[in-house]
């Protein structure tokens, strides 16, 4: 059961995490081959795993 | 936030974006093959998939691929000839004059070991080069790539004034709420904002770099006439040489002067690229990072002697480091269907905006929805 969620302190909160990763996921390939790789895959599948969770979630 | 800065902003944002939206739904539409270009190649046959050469194989001398090319374009002189890192490969640009533009070169494909000329895909025909062109300068040449890199500059700022935005509208609300159930213009402005949050920095960098693109080739050209002009200025008065030394030793000389690198390809004297007086074998590294960024070793084209090894500028090298963050293809196909997915939210992004503005209130009406939104809790 879940209640309800206190809305975050600042709306930029997630929007700054979601530049990092996606800094982080632009140059981690272009720095190495291997891991590199993955972790730009990760990333990117990361931020459209959120646009999915969002529209599983929405409100109807 | 003043209800006088969220107009400044929504008024920037609104002009922004509209005025590059149409353009934008262009370069996302045409940009989605041409992060498959390679892929689309060998799937239809344009390009041949070869076997892998045996590690101990002793490739072709340079000078008689370069006569072979020659023979299927005669008339021609040659312009540049590269290797292709991933296949045993080599490519020959000729052009009836070293003047010869882009479009109108010719391009003959060489095994590298055995010289059998291979079925070679024209650059500058077909399908997928018109779909480059539109993609580039709208066939406009260098105002079309300024105009198009504008368009990239009005993408970022409508990005950033939608970010500030954002702010106000979503202070009350969770990241990531879509409300689809009260009516079409709330769920189209929350899919906007969702995806557009989502999707920010990819967007942003893609735009600022393709931005950079644009500007390539003044770019190159004040590379040219600044640093390869220095070494040209030691060959005033000379003839450009008709006789030119051996390319193979040329390669050979640059090789041994750059052990750890790899010739990615050379310019023939008189392209631009190495001036009047020299061979330009463009070297490159063998990681990931340095694999992008050129060393040339200039080559004098009539005795075969090393000239120069001129550093790239920093300009040249931030181009050259924006391609791949513009193009996707450093982090193999999966790197690339990921990059696809995100050019289609982006799509998504530009035609929930352009809903947006066609349900559009007044000005005012919209400042006083994110004026509310921050507010309240529930609907704007």
């Amino acid at each position: 059961m879940s209640g309800p969620v206190t809305p975050p302190r600042s709306p930029f909160i997630a929007p700054a995490w979601i530049a990092l990763a996606s800094v982080v996921g632009l140059v981690s390939a272009l720095i190495g081959d291997g891991v590199f790789d993955v972790v730009s895959w990760v990333v990117f599948a990361g931020l459209i795993g959120l646009v999915v969770r969002a529209w599983v979630k929405r409100t109807r | 936030m003043q209800r006088s800065t969220i107009k400044a902003w929504f008024v920037i944002h609104k002009w922004t974006s509209l005025v590059c939206t149409l353009f934008l739904l262009l370069l996302c539409l045409t940009g989605l093959p041409l992060v498959f270009a390679e892929e689309i190649a060998h799937l239809s046959g344009a390009e041949p998939e070869l076997p892998a050469a045996a590690a101990d194989a002793v490739p072709l001398n340079l000078d008689a691929q370069v006569r072979t090319a020659l023979a299927q374009y005669p008339g021609d002189v040659p312009l540049f000839i590269g290797w292709d890192p991933h296949a045993p490969t080599v490519y020959v640009n000729t052009g009836a004059s070293t003047a010869t533009p882009p479009p109108q070169m010719h391009t003959a494909l060489l095994h590298s070991i055995s010289g059998e000329v291979l079925p070679a895909a024209q650059f500058n025909q077909g399908v997928m080069y018109f779909i480059y062109r539109l993609h580039t300068d709208l066939f406009l040449d260098l105002p079309g790539l300024l105009f198009m890199g504008t368009m990239g500059l009005l993408f970022a700022v409508a990005i950033i004034s939608g970010l500030v935005l954002y702010g106000p509208f979503m202070r009350k609300q969770r990241f990531g709420t879509l409300r689809t159930g009260r009516n079409r213009r709330l769920a189209w402005l929350d899919l906007h904002n969702v995806l557009g949050i989502v999707t920010l920095g990819w967007a942003f960098v893609v735009g600022i770099t393709g931005a950079i693109n644009t500007i390539a080739k003044p770019l190159e050209q004040a590379w040219q006439s600044e640093q390869l002009g220095e070494f040209a200025a030691r060959y005033e008065g000379q003839p450009r040489p008709t006789t030119l030394a051996s390319l193979d030793a040329a390669v050979a000389t640059a090789r041994a002067a750059e052990p750890e690198m790899r010739a990615a390809f050379v310019s023939f004297p008189g392209t631009g690229y190495s001036g009047d007086h020299h061979y330009g074998v463009f070297m490159q590294g063998n990681s990931a990072l340095t694999e992008r960024l050129y060393r040339p070793v200039l080559i004098d084209a009539r005795t075969g002697a090393l000239t120069a090894q001129p550093q790239l500028p920093v300009y040249m090298s931030v181009l050259l480091l924006s391609q791949p963050l513009h193009f996707g293809d450093y982090g193999g196909l999966p790197l690339k269907i990921l990059w696809a997915l995100l050019d289609l939210l982006t799509l998504v992004v530009l035609i929930s905006g352009l809903y947006l503005w066609i349900k559009r209130g007044s000005t005012e009406a919209r400042v006083n929805e994110i004026e509310r939104a921050a507010r309240t809790a529930g609907a704007p």
